[in-house]
C-alpha cells in the first residue's frame, strides 16, 4: 500500500503540470480527495468534482483530438486496496470468500464470449475466442481471465493490489494452455492508458485492445468518468466493454448489504459501499458521455440457497452491461474493417 | 483353449486392471498391432493431457472417439491408455465370439454419432424385435415386441465387433486422440484439491514402460475392478451373486427370429443369427465348472433339458396359472401376444465355452476431484437383461455432452462443479435400472411358492397390459 500511495501523490502532482484548464480549482479538489474514504458526507463534494471532470474533458475534446488520461490514479481507494490485500490468499477457494464470484462466471464469461461472437465473426472451433485481446481491469486472482484465456483470447489481467497479482501468476502459471496466453500486472487502468499513451510510437496501434472487461470493480472505484474515458482509450474502435456490477436501489441496500454481507456472509463484510453503487441509468448516461454505445443491459439473481446465479428481467441489484465503443469516423472504419476481414 | 479364467486373460498379455471381462476374448483377436509408446517430451516435465482415459474397452473407446469428435473439444490433447494390443479386425471371423452385447436404440444412437455403427453393420450384428421371458416353475411367458416391426428393439452385436469398429474409428481422428496400446498404469497420482506449492495440480498417471504423463482429467473406463477407483478409496456397493456365468454360442436346430429369457437356472439366449445363439446361462458356482467340463454333447443336452424341463412346476401353481389366465382373457380377449415355444439346440460352437462369476457393483461416487468413472468401473450389472454396455454408452453420452459444454464455457475440465452433475444424472438414471435388474434376478432365482405364483400372476398381468410393457421397453431403450 505504500508503494500505491507514493505512486498515486506522485502522478497527482507530476501529471497536473500538463491539464490545460482549471487546474488551481482541481488541485484542491484533489489533495482532499487522496486518502479520504468516499462516504455519504462527502457526496456533495464528489458531485462537484464530477461536474469539474466532465467540464475539463469537453475542454480537452475542444483542445486536443486525443484523449489524455494523465489524470491521478484517485479512482482507485486505498481503503479498498487495503480490503482486498487481506483476501488475496482466498481466491481460488471455490467455497471460500469468492465462492459467489466463481459462480458468477457461468453468466459472465458466456455473456461476454456470445457478446464477442456476434461482433467477431472468425471462428476457430476450440476456440471461440481465439486471436482477440482482452483487458481484465481488477482481475484480482484471475477468476474471470483464466476461463477467457481458455477459450482462446490473449487476455491480460491488471489489479492495482499486488499480492492478487501474485496469487493469479501463481495459478495461471501451472497450466501450459494459460501460460503463453494470459498474463498479469499489477497496475491500475490509468497507469496502463497512460503507457500506451506514452510508449513508442510502434505499440500505439498494437497495443489496443478488443474487449474490456470490469466484472464487479466499478462499485470499488472513487472516479468512474476516469475510468470511462481510460476505457475509451484503450480500446480499439468498435470494441466492446462489460461491466457487472450492482444498482444502487433500496433493495440492492436491503439484500446486497444487509443480507449478503452481515447475515448470510456470501461477502466478507464491509465489500462493498452503497454510496459506491451507480444504475443502470447513470452509468448508460456515463458510458454515452465518454464515446460508448450500450448495446446490452441484463439484470443477474444470485440464489444463496443453491449458490448459483441466474439472468432474470430485473435490474434490481446485480446487472451486466455490454457496450460498444463508438467509432469516429464511420467511412475510415468501415475500410479498416475491410482491412481486418481480409487478413483474418 | 478351453477355460478362460482370468489369469489366463492376464497371461495373455492382457492387463486384468485395464480390461473388463465383457469386451475381451482373447480368442478372436486376428491381428495384433503392435503400436510403440509414444516418447514424451523429455524435458524434465511430463507431458500434459487435457483428458486421459483409462481403459479401451467398448466404453472407453466410445467415450475417446466421442471426445475427439467434438468440436468444442478440438484442439484440447486427448489420450487414451489401453493395456491390450490394439484390436483390429479385416475381416469378420466365421465363428462367433462369445462375450456379446445387447445394444440399446439409444446406444445405437450414440454409436452412429460416433460414426461406428455403419462399421459394426458392415461387419455383423443382429436385429431383434422381440423378447420372450418364461417363468421355469409354470407355463406362464410375457412376451416384448414392437408394434412396428420396422423398428428394431435392439441389437445383438459381439463385444469385439464394436471394439474393432471403435478402434477403426480411432484411427481416423488420430489429430485429436492419442491412443497408446500395451500401456499397463502401475500408479496414479492424485492432486490435492486446494493448490498447493510445489505440488502438481494434475492427476499424475505412471506407466509400466516408466513414463508418466500428466492430466487434468482422468476418466476411468477400467472395468469392474477398476484399478482408479479401488486407488481413489471410493466405496462400493457390491456383492457377489453366488452365480457363474457360462457363456457358449449355441447353434439351433430351427430358424429363431426371437431373444428368450428363462428364468432359474437364469438362461438368456441372445440371437446372433437366424440359427445361432448366444447363450448366457447363470448357475451356481459348482455347476458352472460342471457344464464347463462337459463334453460336447452333454452340454447340448443341459440345454435342451433346462429349456424344456418341466419339473419344477407344481400341481397348485399351474392350476392358478391357468385360472388366472383364463380370467384376464375374459377381461382382455385381445390382449396377449403369440408365443414361441423355447428352441431346440443341435450344437454349440467350437470351443466357445466361458465362465465367469456374477455379481453386481455399484460405485458410491462416480467422480472426485479430476476424475470421472464411466461404464462398469462405475456400475456391474448381471447380464440377464444385456444392459450393461448400454448404462457405460449412457455414460458416454451424458459425460461427453457436459464436458463438452464445460469447454465452451471455458471452464477447468478437471473442476467438480460440471462433474457432479454428471454424476448426479447418471446415478438418477442407472440406480433404478440396476435396481430392478437385482429384483427380477431375485425373483427369478426361486422355487418358493409364493413368489413363484406372485410372479406368474405378475407375468401374465404384465403380458396383457400392452402400455406397462411399453414402458418397460421405452426404459430400457435408453
Amino acid at each position: 500500500t505504500n508503494n500505491i500511495s507514493c505512486s498515486v501523490q506522485r502522478l497527482v502532482k507530476g501529471n497536473f503540470s500538463r491539464l490545460p484548464l482549471g487546474t488551481k480549482v482541481c488541485e484542491r479538489l484533489v489533495r482532499g480527495f487522496v486518502g479520504r474514504q468516499r462516504s455519504a458526507s462527502s457526496w456533495t463534494a464528489v458531485c462537484t468534482q464530477r461536474a469539474v471532470c466532465k467540464q475539463r474533458a469537453v475542454c480537452k475534446q475542444r483542445t486536443q483530438p486525443t484523449v489524455t488520461c494523465h489524470t491521478s490514479a484517485r479512482s482507485v481507494d486505498p481503503d479498498e486496496l487495503r480490503r482486498f490485500q487481506s483476501l488475496a490468499g482466498k481466491w481460488w477457494d471455490d467455497h471460500g470468500e469468492f465462492a459467489a464470484l466463481h459462480a458468477l462466471n457461468d453468466l459472465r464469461v458466456p455473456f461476454i464470449r456470445d457478446n464477442l461472437l456476434n461482433v467477431h465473426r472468425t471462428r476457430v472451433p476450440g476456440k471461440p475466442l481465439g486471436g482477440l485481446r482482452i483487458l481484465d481491469v481488477g482481475c484480482g486472482g484471475g477468476l474471470l481471465t483464466e476461463p477467457l484465456g481458455r477459450l482462446g483470447a490473449n487476455v491480460l489481467g491488471i489489479d492495482p493490489v499486488g499480492d492478487s497479482i501474485g496469487t493469479a501468476k501463481l495459478h495461471s502459471s501451472i497450466d501450459p494452455d494459460l501460460r503463453d496466453r494470459v498474463r498479469y500486472r499489477a497496475c491500475t487502468l490509468e497507469e496502463l492508458s497512460a503507457e500506451r499513451e506514452g510508449g513508442g510510437r510502434e505499440e500505439q496501434g498494437a497495443a489496443q485492445f478488443h474487449a474490456v472487461v470490469a466484472s464487479e470493480v466499478v462499485e470499488h472505484l472513487a472516479d468512474l468518468e476516469t475510468f470511462g474515458l481510460c476505457c475509451n482509450h484503450v480500446l480499439k474502435p468498435g470494441g466492446s466493454l462489460f461491466i457487472t456490477t450492482i444498482n444502487k436501489t433500496n433493495l440492492s441496500y436491503a439484500l446486497g448489504i444487509v443480507v449478503a454481507e452481515q447475515l448470510l456472509r456470501i461477502v466478507p463484510s464491509g465489500t462493498h459501499d452503497w454510496e459506491k453503487f451507480i444504475s443502470p441509468v447513470e452509468l448508460e448516461r456515463l458510458l454515452e458521455s465518454n464515446g460508448f454505445s450500450v448495446q446490452s443491459v441484463r439484470g443477474m439473481l444470485y440464489n444463496p440457497a443453491s449458490g448459483a446465479w441466474s439472468w432474470t428481467d430485473s435490474t434490481a441489484i446485480n446487472y451486466a452491461l455490454h457496450a460498444v465503443k463508438v467509432r469516429d469516423d464511420p467511412d475510415a472504419n468501415q475500410a479498416e474493417g475491410h482491412a481486418e476481414a481480409a487478413h483474418s | 483353449m478351453h477355460k478362460l479364467t482370468r489369469a489366463t486373460l492376464a497371461f495373455n498379455g492382457l492387463g486384468r486392471c485395464l480390461v473388463a471381462d465383457k469386451h475381451v476374448s482373447a480368442l478372436q483377436i486376428h491381428s495384433r498391432g503392435f503400436v510403440c509408446a509414444q516418447h514424451v517430451d523429455d524435458l524434465g516435465k511430463n507431458e500434459v493431457y487435457d483428458i486421459i482415459i483409462s481403459g479401451g474397452g467398448m466404453v472407453g473407446s466410445a467415450m475417446a472417439c466421442s471426445l475427439g469428435m467434438d468440436r468444442n473439444l478440438e484442439g484440447k490433447k486427448i489420450l487414451l491408455l489401453e493395456a491390450g494390443n490394439k484390436k483390429v479386425m479385416h475381416k469378420v471371423p466365421d465363428t462367433y465370439s462369445t462375450r456379446v452385447s445387447s445394444i440399446s436404440p439409444g446406444s445405437a444412437t450414440l454409436l452412429t454419432g460416433v460414426g461406428a455403427w455403419e462399421h459394426i453393420t458392415k461387419m455383423r450384428c443382429k436385429p431383434y424385435k422381440r423378447m420372450q421371458v418364461w417363468d421355469a416353475c409354470s407355463d406362464v411367458l410375457i412376451t416384448f415386441d414392437k408394434e412396428d416391426m420396422q423398428d428394431e428393439m435392439a441389437h445383438i452385436v459381439e463385444n469385439d465387433v464394436v471394439v474393432a469398429a471403435l478402434t477403426k474409428q480411432l484411427d481416423d481422428l488420430s489429430d485429436n486422440v492419442q491412443v497408446k496400446y500395451r500401456s499397463k498404469v502401475v500408479k496414479y497420482s492424485w492432486p490435492m484439491p486446494h493448490q498447493q506449492a510445489n505440488a502438481i495440480p494434475w492427476v499424475k498417471v505412471t506407466l509400466a514402460s516408466g513414463e508418466s504423463v500428466e492430466t487434468k482429467l482422468l476418466i476411468g473406463a477400467d472395468g469392474p475392478n477398476s484399478m482408479v477407483r479401488q486407488e481413489l478409496g471410493i466405496p462400493t456397493v457390491k456383492w457377489n451373486y453366488d452365480q457363474s456365468a457360462v457363456v457358449a454360442v449355441l447353434h439351433l436346430s430351427e430358424s429363431q427370429k426371437y431373444l428368450l429369457t428363462l428364468p432359474r437356472p437364469i438362461l438368456c439366449a441372445l440371437q446372433l443369427s437366424d440359427t445361432e445363439s448366444s447363450l448366457v446361462w447363470s448357475t451356481s458356482h459348482q455347476q458352472a465348472q460342471e457344464l464347463l467340463e462337459l463334453d460336447e454333447e452333454s452340454f447340448v443336452d443341459a440345454i435342451n433339458s433346462a429349456f424344456w424341463s418341466n419339473e419344477n412346476q407344481s400341481e397348485l401353481i399351474e392350476t392358478a396359472g391357468s385360472l388366472f389366465r383364463s380370467t384376464l382373457s375374459a377381461i382382455m380377449p385381445s390382449a396377449g401376444s403369440p408365443r414361441q415355444l423355447p428352441p431346440s439346440v443341435a450344437g454349440i460352437g467350437p470351443k466357445s465355452r466361458v465362465k465367469f462369476p456374477l455379481g453386481i457393483g455399484h460405485a458410491s461416487e462416480y467422480i472426485r476431484h479430476r476424475v470421472a468413472l464411466i461404464g462398469d468401473a462405475a456400475h456391474r450389472v448381471h447380464p440377464l437383461a444385456g444392459q450393461g454396455a448400454n448404462l457405460g454408452f449412457g455414460d458416454v453420452a451424458c459425460l461427453t455432452r457436459i464436458l463438452s459444454q464445460a469447454a465452451f464455457d471455458g471452464k477447468d475440465l478437471g473442476a467438480m462443479q460440471h462433474l457432479l452433475e454428471y454424476e448426479t444424472e447418471r446415478q438418477r438414471h442407472n440406480l433404478p435400472m440396476m435396481a430392478a435388474i437385482d429384483l427380477m434376478k431375485r425373483l427369478y432365482s426361486t422355487n418358493a411358492a409364493p413368489v413363484v405364483l406372485l410372479r406368474t400372476f405378475g407375468l401374465q398381468a404384465t403380458n396383457m397390459v400392452p402400455a406397462l410393457k411399453e414402458q418397460i421397453m421405452g426404459f430400457a431403450s435408453k
